[in-house]
């Protein structure tokens, strides 16, 4: 199963597990995006590149399955104006071995991060804007998972 | 007259005050780079966006490239800044 949904709606993460679950490899895992609060920040905006984001995660997401034996991944990355405590992004794996959904979960959360086309804007209360700038160790820790 | 689609995004859409446009389609030996030179050229919201190419990163039919990379036939060329999703 490999299913990757770039959406503006929230989601279910109780759901998208169980239908993880229901593959009957024995091991999931999963890692949920949650917009932090704090400084004053009312709202983070998701810009991306429609024409570009479904195929790109789709290849991070066949670069996984490649390298681990996985039975089902799940991706869904919101978009639009997100308040703190709200979902961003919820990457799921199933596998038969602990070690491949564990690993294949934080290889995708991290190539998410450095290599799919999404852009963050934070709002801060009132009315201060500011691009979130890319961290250099986002790049570093997906870099790692080259060899 | 094969034309050729700009797209920007986040502070470079911003800056530019625009999210897309057609240009001619420039020499095939034109890389991404020079595409860019040649934009910031124009000055103002251009300029601003443009002026400094490290701070960018580039798309060509959707396919993330380096900015020395060939534009050749391409369709579409996206500049950013480099992605922050997750």
């Amino acid at each position: 199963m490999k299913r990757v949904a770039i959406q503006a709606d929230d989601f279910d993460v109780g759901g998208e597990l169980a239908a993880l679950e229901a593959l009957g490899g024995g091991g999931v895992a999963s890692f949920t995006g949650v917009v932090r609060g704090g400084d004053g920040l009312v709202a983070l905006e998701l810009e991306h590149y429609p024409a570009m984001t479904q195929a790109q995660v789709g290849r991070i997401v066949d670069e996984a399955m490649g390298r681990w034996p996985l039975l089902g991944v799940r991706v869904i990355h919101r978009f639009g104006r997100l308040e703190p405590g709200a979902r961003i992004v919820f990457v799921g794996t199933a596998s038969r071995h602990r070690t491949a959904a564990l690993e294949s979960c934080a290889f995708l959360i991290d190539w998410l991060k450095s290599d799919a086309p999404f852009w963050k804007k934070e709002h801060f209360a009132g009315g201060a804007t500011q691009w979130v700038a890319a961290r250099d160790e986002d790049a570093v820790k997906a870099q790692g998972w080259d060899s | 007259m094969a034309m050729l689609s700009i797209v920007y995004f986040a502070w470079v859409r911003e800056a530019i005050g625009r999210d897309e446009e057609q240009i001619e389609r420039p020499d095939p030996g034109m890389t991404v780079a020079d595409l860019v030179a040649m934009l910031a050229a124009r000055g103002d919201g251009y300029a601003e966006a443009l002026g400094d190419p490290a701070r960018l990163r580039a798309a060509v039919d959707q396919r993330f490239v380096p900015m020395d990379s060939l534009i050749g036939a391409a369709k579409e060329v996206a500049l950013f800044p480099p992605v922050t999703g997750g």
